[in-house]
This record gives structure tokens, sequence and C-alpha cells, in this order.
């Protein structure tokens, strides 16, 4: 078994309601998905963002899309426009949690390595705007 | 108008109030749609309109819709195109007279029809509701409205599709409503056009995801989207999504061909699961809709079909969207620089909060992030190494008190020279202070607000 980071396996987009962040992670393979079932437990999700998030984690299954939905309660300084927070609408939530240290066999870490994050290679098109 | 075979088209063009000026053009001009939704509210805009139309009383709506729809309006006649929008804000006749004359102005006059939808804004009737044994209590907290009833700025019902098809039906070309629900703005056009009835669950709740993968605009066309983000087409043209819905509520997500960006299942996924609660218990106005019973399968480039949605009998309830005046709050920055800039930034925040101490002021909350460490994941990154290249100190507080707040705007420039060493970045001046619209969300029975809808259909 390997330790990687939950972005190599999933993708995911996060939004507000209140003083509540949403965060949905997406499976990009659906061979994968029950290893996000199975580790991204809402305890496990509670005490990977630590004082970030002041209440209750709740999750949702929608196996229908391979992904998961985490409500996050008392996560954005009491949201809207009175959060003080440069998130305060919990945008950037979703990286927060593919931050996310998931563990996983040799072969699954092999095949997603480097899965979800510009290539080494990769450099921004260079023309008349750049 | 029911035939089984034929497919209507809902384009998106707006996702929220300052999007892409262009996109509702593009909608209209590169391809052939039936109905151009644009969403323009969120759960704040309401209370910044009311602010505006406080000022003004001919103000209180989106502004960019009217010069808008002077450009548009030609086309969409010409090509049968009809507008709905929830543009109205909390002025909703205001926008609509304002529509009216820039159809004149745009050659339209007596070749277009306006729908107007009002009856949603609660805040004329606020205390008569109380009085009837409407609690209105926070949705979230509990807290009776009576701790805030003094600072309400606005107050609005989250109306759905009724309306809306009432409109279309008197014939309206363009139909502006106040605080509709940003997914009956798609799903009303489609009840009028397939003659769905109210209790057809099923297909309304169809609609429904139908709306909300159109209501955020490009969110679900390679916008914002995590997917190899870096390999998505043109996004300098992204193409905004239309959904082309059949009778049977299934529909297919796509855009103009020749436009930039991406429909995939996992862009369209992505949108799907934005701002979502319990996915099998998507509250409506008109149907309760089941996201876990949404099929996703991808049909051809840019093309993604959704079927199988399944979705359940409406509440007794409406949401309402109250705002109130929750106090006073500023935000200022400086930059800080190798070496120890980290250091140096939040040595600077100490003497700050201790120089406001000592003139007595206190806040709600005073809170400081490291822009360039930590102000998006927080504790999650751990402590700032010491060879930071530079950082950028944001502090901010909160405050009933308009006087504190005033002053801290004016401890943030000192700082330059009575502060730790190397700091810059303070071109733009005292930051503002901004009043806070604070949200409460309530429920009131349906009976209260819907015999109170009124639509009205007139000439341009």
């Amino acid at each position: 078994m390997k330790r990687i980071q939950l972005v190599h396996l999933a993708h995911a987009r996060s939004g507000d309601k209140g003083d509540t962040a949403n965060v949905g992670v997406i499976a990009y393979d659906a061979a994968h998905y029950p290893l996000l079932v199975e580790q991204l437990t809402p305890e496990r999700v509670k005490k990977h963002f630590g004082p970030m998030v002041k209440g209750d984690v709740e999750r949702f299954e929608l196996p229908n899309l391979n992904a998961l939905n985490f409500l996050l309660h008392g996560a954005l300084g009491g949201g809207g426009t009175m959060s003080l927070m440069n998130d305060a609408q919990g945008k950037v939530f979703s990286t927060a949690l593919l931050r996310m240290e998931m563990e996983v066999p040799d072969e699954v870490a092999k095949a997603v390595a480097g899965r979800g994050l510009v290539p080494a290679d990769w450099e921004p098109e260079v023309g008349e705007y750049v | 108008m029911n035939s089984t075979d034929r497919t209507v088209r809902v384009a998106s063009g707006q996702g929220f109030w300052g999007d892409d000026l262009e996109a509702p053009v593009r909608q209209v001009e590169r391809g052939p749609i039936d109905y151009l939704m644009l969403d323009y509210l969120a759960e704040v805009t309401m209370s910044i309109m009311q602010k505006q139309r406080s000022r003004d009383p001919s103000a209180g709506y989106a502004r960019d819709f009217v010069p808008l729809m002077e450009r548009i309006f030609p086309a969409c006649v010409e090509k049968g195109v009809r507008v709905v929008t929830n543009a109205g804000g909390v002025n909703p006749e205001g926008c609509a007279e304002a529509l009216v004359e820039a159809g004149r102005a745009a050659g339209v006059a007596g070749k277009a029809k306006v729908g107007l939808v009002t009856g949603d804004d609660l805040m004329d009737r606020l205390d008569e509701l109380l009085e009837q044994g409407h609690e209105l209590n926070n949705m979230e907290t509990g807290a009776p409205l009576s701790e805030i009833r003094d600072q309400v700025q606005s107050a609005n019902a989250y109306i759905g599709a009724t309306p809306i098809v009432k409109a279309l039906q008197k014939g309206a070309d363009v139909v502006v409503t106040g605080r509709s629900t940003d997914t009956a703005l798609t799903y009303g056009p489609l009840m009028h056009e397939f003659g769905w009835a109210p209790d057809d669950w099923d297909r309304i709740a169809a609609g429904v995801i139908a709306g909300h993968i159109n209501e955020c605009g490009a969110q679900c066309t390679g916008g914002n989207c995590m997917i190899d983000w870096w390999t998505i087409p043109h996004m300098a043209d992204l193409g905004f999504p239309i959904v082309e819905v059949s009778s049977d509520g299934s529909f297919v997500v796509t855009k103009h061909d020749g436009t930039g960006g991406r429909v995939t299942r996992a862009s369209v996924s992505e949108q799907i699961l934005y701002e979502m609660g319990d996915p099998t218990d998507y509250i409506t106005p008109d149907v309760i809709a089941d996201f876990t019973t949404i099929q996703l399968d991808e049909v051809g480039p840019d093309r993604v079909r959704v079927h199988g949605v399944k979705g359940g009998p409406d509440t007794d309830f409406l949401k309402v969207s109250i705002a109130y005046s929750g106090g006073w709050k500023a935000t200022g920055t400086l930059t800080y620089s190798w070496p120890d800039a980290a250091a140096k930034a939040r040595g600077a925040a100490r003497i700050l909060r201790e120089r406001l101490d000592r003139l007595g002021f206190e806040f709600d909350e005073v809170r400081t992030e490291l822009v360039g460490w930590d102000s998006t994941h927080g504790a999650l990154v751990g402590p700032p190494p010491a060879d930071l290249p530079e950082v950028q100190l944001r502090i901010g507080v909160r405050s009933d008190d308009r006087e504190a707040v005033e002053r801290f705007t004016r401890e943030i420039a000192p700082l330059v020279l009575t502060g730790p060493p190397s700091v810059t970045g303070f071109a733009g001046g005292r930051p503002r202070v901004q009043e806070i619209m604070a949200y409460w969300p309530a429920l009131i029975r349906k009976e209260a607000v819907q015999p109170h809808l009124v639509v009205e259909v007139k000439d341009v």
C-alpha cells in the first residue's frame, strides 16, 4: 500500500449555503470510488480540516456520479457578507480537501501518479497576449 | 405544442450579476435556441439591490439587463427567442418599465410583449405576516425574527414556475421576475412548452436538474473546471450551456459549435454538486428532486445526456430570503518581502491590534490571514517557511460600532513607517468600510404568498 493525496484520485467543487461549505468530490475513475467511500468518512474529513470546520461534517453518497458530497458546518466565519475570510464563500475548500492523504494499492498509486496536476513539461501558450 | 418528438433549447446567458456581458449575445447569435434564461440573483444580491433602491427609487434591479436587451431584443424577436430572467430583483416593476423603453429604442415596438411577475416581495407585509402567526424563524438557528426585526432591509419569498408559465401563456416574449428560484427560469419554459402537469414530479424534477446545470453559466462547460483545466480549449470564447430537453424530461447539455470550453460527464458532474445539500432532498417550490437518480452519458463531442431523474411532491412552504443590517466590516492589506516575510506580517498584525486596543475600540472579530500562505487552506499548510519570498498580510475587522471600523481603516497606512521593515503594496489607499448585509433564511406557508403573485403582460 502507498499513501497518496486525494488530488490524484478525484476532482471537486465547493460552494456555500450560509455558514456551511459544501464540497462535492468526484472520482476520476469509477473503479476508485469505493476507495473514497471507505476512506473519506465524515470523521476523517472532520479531523483533516481541524480548526477550519467548527461544526459537524455530514456526508452524502451519489454512486450514480461516483461522487460524495460533504457539508462542512461552521466553516465560513459566519458566511456571506458577515465573513472576514478571503474565501468567504468556500470556493476553494474543494482543494483543501484534495490535500487529504489516502491509502491505496501500489498499482493504483502508480497508475494515478501526476493525475490532477499540470504536467511538469507544460507551459502556457506564449503568444500575442502573454 | 405537445408533440413528443421535438426538443426545447433553453440557453443560459448569465450565471450571476456581474457575469460575462457578451455571453447572452453569443447565445442568441451563434446558433439556434428557443429560450434564453438570465440568472442575476444570489443570496446577498437582493439586499444590495434594496440598498440601491433606498437611495434611488428607480433602482433595485440588475441594471446590466436593460442595455443587454437593447442589444439583443431585435435578434430575439426575429429568431423567436424568448427571455426569462429574475433581473427584476427588488424592483421588477422598474425593471420592466426600463425594458419596455429599451425595446422601443431597439425598434421592437408593437412586435414584442413584456411579462412582469410581482408579489414575492414581503417587506411591506412583514409585520402583518408576523401578526398572523408566520414566525419566520431562522431556518438554521431557530432564532425568532423579532431579534433582528428592526434591522431587516429586504424580505422576499423564493417563487417557482407557476407565474412564469402564466406569463408565457399570455404571450410574453420577455418575462421579468423578482426572487424567482434560479432553476425555475429554466423549468418554467419547459412546463409551458410541454404542458407538464403540476404533479408530474419526475419530469419537473428533470427540469429542475436542467435548471441547476444552467444556473451558473459556464461552470458546467469548462469554466472553473478542475479536470485537466490546462487543456480546455479557447476559454477566451467560452461557450455557455444549452439544455436540449425532450418532452419526457431527458435532456442533452451542450454549447454552440465553434465556441470554447468543454462539456463532459466530469464538467457536468462538478456543476451538479455545486451548492448541494442532501442530494435526495433538493427542495424547490414545485417539486423535490432526487439528485442520486441522475444518469449521465457522453453521447457526442460536447454533448452529455441526462436522464432517469426522479422527483417527489413539493412541500407546503416557500423559502424566504431576509437580509438585515449586521454591522460593519473592513479589510486591509500590506505586502511584506523576504527575508522573514511571514514573521514581519504577523508582527505588524500584532502591533495594529495592540494600537486598536489602546484606543479602546472593540471588535466582534479580528481576522489575520497571510495571502500567499494560509488564506485558503488555513492550518492545513502548517507554519510558513522563513525563506518565503513574499506574503500579503490581510487583516479584517467586524463590529456594530462603525467608528471602530472607520478607525481601523486609518491604522493600516501608518504601519508602513511605524512597523516591521520591507513593506509595500499600499498604493490602493485606505480600505473601504462596508455595511454587512446578513442573511436570514426562513420558511413561510405557501398560502401566505401565492395569492399575492401577480402576472401582467404588456406591449413594448
